[in-house]
């Protein structure tokens, strides 16, 4: 047993952080934002440059071959530097499914691209009533010859404003909620039939609606069993969840060392803020929580190499439910330690405090998984 | 990073499962699943049975009797005691006194008390609090004072955890009214047996009688009877406190807790069907049961952490665990209350005595009562928070 991260892992974190504290600070945070689509193509190429982008890929398709710790450092520092590139849209998923489920031809199609920084990828997997249930699809896929005709509407598909490749939950058999006859299809983001309405979300991401109205793809956009994809499916968010598990910790993280930081210097009666009884449990309870999450974040990551598919899914979804209470409580206290600076857009905290929130928003929230988990046999 | 036993360890873990399963009286076990009181004989002799196994005081150095295990292997001992149940040690000997002895104790006191304390032929008990120091423990006013070759000893102690079963108590006594109220406090070793003392006992709210006021009035304790220097004290109290880790969040303790809320919610009806099939039980009882998985891999990030670098004499992630765990603790006393409903309510005033057929049902309410105790005792969880703001968060 052993929690500590080897010497090339302690050197990869490091090597990351060192990079986001350079080009990362508030200020160029918000001029990224501005840019199209919501990011940073100079700081993509710099990810692409230091081998971030392709960490997780197979040393035969042009990666790293990094498994779940590596993951787990790459988005905890994300998180405390609160990222806007697509790497969770492009890497853990785009380049989950290829990794999951794709053909030789599909990852030598499309992994040296995302390795290079070249391609960016999003998810439409959201519908109006599919809230967290990714077996809840009605967006069709037809069969057309050798090929499929994709009709329907994908809600808040995160980076779908920049994004070249779309992978897109289709139904081609059955009804809206069985767990059979769902494929994931890799869709080119310019195909002739879809339109997309673009906006950015409250945590200061960009995402569009995007409606698919005929849209013709090839048999080789199919990833894995076209009419049993669910399980790729689920087996790609898992580790979407853990990734965001990963990054709700380096958020926390970050947050409550702000807010210490402030309740040191901020002055009030005469005295430092942090010398009150009330304020400092306070923050002793939000250390507590964050353990708790990191704790439950790593236990997520190490789940990702279980045999067993349902005890995997136990355990993240375990890890989520975690993250949301500590989440929660942590960003909520953050704002109320900081008082009326708090509340404003000018101070950091704020940001960290809305990432969280829609974290907890992304692919299932606490009481989501926390009926996951219920409905399972138990936990201990 | 990797967070699986290794085969060693797995191995180990099945040797202690066999070892309690050959060793430890089935009665025991019965009484420790349903909260029942074990009396003090019994506690005894199983406490020598696991010394003679060479495991009574496992942490300890070698030299004065431990077995040089890894933090892992004694996490593992623990959690396996707590999970079969089977009583842990008495903390009070084992992990309180014994390592103040064998850390700052002269050779005489560790040739005499060690091997006592480990197979339990001194019971021992705490004399730390007082009724004017709780929290603020240094405030304690139960003096000594030098008369030749004798302390004498007024003052009094309370909260005293089984002291009308104690051979020994350890005790801190001012030794200097004068100095700042840290400096002027001694560690002593004092027999229950002298001239002096007096033991009353305190009746808890769920009905039990474990703790006690203890009076000394004029009390004769040989100068020998002192740990290290005169008026270091504080500095042993605060070892002692902060020595205790790997058991102090009492995971095995709320694993078969909450083993046992599943057993009985699974009988017990509720609507027309068994009340584990409740979903807002359920969501209770899962919320717990995840917290308690994060506690377990807290506390197994610490114990690897040790493992590795050794230990770190002032660990505040102790604090932590203390605060979570005793959380915990209470959660499950909780579930279980309510797993019973109705039938928490009957009491029965003499749950020791061993003429009635007690039912089960009858120690869940006092379990929950007793519990309480858990957030209050061995440095409150405000005390706790006050640790965190100052040695991790420095506020």
């Amino acid at each position: 047993m052993d929690f500590e991260l080897s010497e090339e892992q302690r050197l990869l974190k490091e090597s990351v952080a060192g990079q986001l504290t350079d080009a990362y600070d508030f200020e160029q945070r918000k001029k990224y934002m501005k840019e199209k689509g919501g990011w940073s193509k100079a700081i993509w190429s710099m990810f692409a440059e230091q081998g971030l982008l392709g960490l997780p890929f197979a040393e035969i398709d042009g990666g790293f071959g990094a498994g779940a710790v590596e993951s787990l450092i790459v988005m905890e520092s994300m998180g405390r530097a609160l990222v806007l590139e697509p790497y969770l849209p492009t890497v853990v998923i785009g380049g989950g499914f290829l990794r999951h489920g794709a053909s030789a031809a599909q990852k030598a199609a499309h992994i040296p691209l995302i390795i290079e920084g070249r391609k960016t990828f999003a998810f439409a997997q959201l519908e109006k009533s599919s809230r967290y249930d990714l077996n809840d699809v009605t967006t069709s896929a037809k069969k057309n010859g050798d090929g499929w005709i994709i009709d329907g509407e994908k809600f808040v598909v995160i980076n779908g404003e920049n994004a070249d490749a779309l992978i897109v939950t289709a139904r081609n058999t059955g009804a809206q909620r069985d767990r059979s006859g769902i494929g994931a299809f890799l869709v080119p983001a310019n195909a002739r039939g879809i339109s997309k309405r673009t906006y950015p979300t409250q945590d200061g991401l960009h995402a569009a609606d995007i409606t698919f109205t005929g849209v013709e793809v090839g048999s080789d956009a199919v990833i894995g069993d076209p009419e049993n994809g669910l399980p790729v499916i689920e087996r790609v968010v898992d580790d979407a969840r853990t990734a965001l598990c990963a990054e709700a910790v380096g958020v926390m993280n970050e947050s409550l060392k702000i807010t210490i930081e402030y309740m040191k210097t901020r002055k009030q009666f005469g005295v430092p803020i942090g010398s009150f009884q009330s304020l400092q449990h306070r923050a002793a309870d939000m250390f507590v929580a964050l353990e708790q999450a990191r704790s439950m974040s790593i236990f997520a990551s190490m789940a990702a190499d279980f045999d067993d598919a349902s005890e995997r899914a136990k355990a993240v979804a375990a890890a989520k439910v975690q993250i949301g209470r500590s989440g929660k409580f942590i960003g909520q206290q953050t704002i109320q330690l900081h008082g009326g600076i708090g509340m404003t857009m000018e101070a950091k905290v704020g940001h960290y405090f809305k990432r969280l929130t829609m974290i907890e928003s992304t692919f299932g929230d606490a009481g989501y998984h926390l009926r996951r988990v219920s409905e399972n046999d138990a936990l201990v | 990073m990797n967070f699986a036993f290794t085969k060693e360890e797995q191995a180990f873990r099945e040797e202690v499962r066999q070892f309690l399963r050959d060793n430890a009286p089935p009665g025991m076990r019965r009484k420790m699943v349903e909260g029942r009181h074990i009396p003090k004989e019994e506690l005894v002799t199983w406490w020598r049975i696991l010394n003679k196994k060479g495991w009574g005081v496992s942490h300890w150095p070698k030299e004065y009797g431990g077995t040089g295990w890894t933090p892992v292997q004694e996490y593992i001992l623990r959690e396996e005691l707590q999970m079969h149940p089977a009583p842990t040690p008495l903390a009070f000997g084992v992990n309180m006194v014994g390592p103040v002895i064998y850390t700052f104790g002269n050779k005489a006191q560790q040739k005499y008390y060690l091997p006592r304390i480990a197979n339990v032929d001194d019971w021992w008990c705490q004399g730390f609090s007082e009724p004017g120091a709780g929290s603020d423990l240094a405030s304690l006013k139960t003096k000594a004072e030098r008369q030749g070759s004798k302390w004498i000893i007024n003052g009094q102690k309370t909260w005293t955890t089984l002291a009308q079963y104690a051979d020994m108590i350890f005790c801190l006594c001012r030794t200097d009214p004068t100095a700042k109220k840290q400096s002027g406090i001694s560690f002593m070793l004092i027999d229950m047996k002298s001239k002096g003392i007096t033991v009353r006992p305190i009746q808890t709210i769920d009905g039990g009688h474990e703790i006690n006021e203890v009076f000394f009035d004029d009390v004769e304790v040989p100068i020998e009877n002192l740990v290290g220097e005169v008026n270091k004290g504080w500095d042993y109290a605060k070892f002692l406190l902060g020595n205790e880790r790997t058991g102090i969040a009492r995971v095995g303790v709320s694993k078969e807790r909450i083993r046992r809320i599943k057993e009985l919610a699974s009988k017990i009806e509720a609507c027309g069907r068994p009340l584990i099939q409740d979903p807002t039980f359920r969501e209770k009882l899962v919320t717990c049961e995840i917290e308690l998985k994060a506690l377990e891999l807290t506390q197994l990030r610490v114990v690897a952490g040790e493992s590795k670098h050794g230990r770190d004499k002032a660990n505040p992630a102790s604090s932590m665990l203390k605060i979570k765990g005793s959380e915990i603790q209470q959660t499950t006393t909780e579930l279980l209350l309510e797993v019973i409903g109705p039938f928490a309510m009957p009491y029965d005033e003499h749950p020791d005595s061993s003429h009635r057929a007690m039912d089960w049902t009858m120690q869940i309410a006092p379990s929950y009562f007793n519990n309480r105790k858990v957030s209050i005792y061995g440095g409150s969880d405000e005390i706790q928070r006050n640790i965190i703001t100052k040695a991790v968060l420095g506020l």
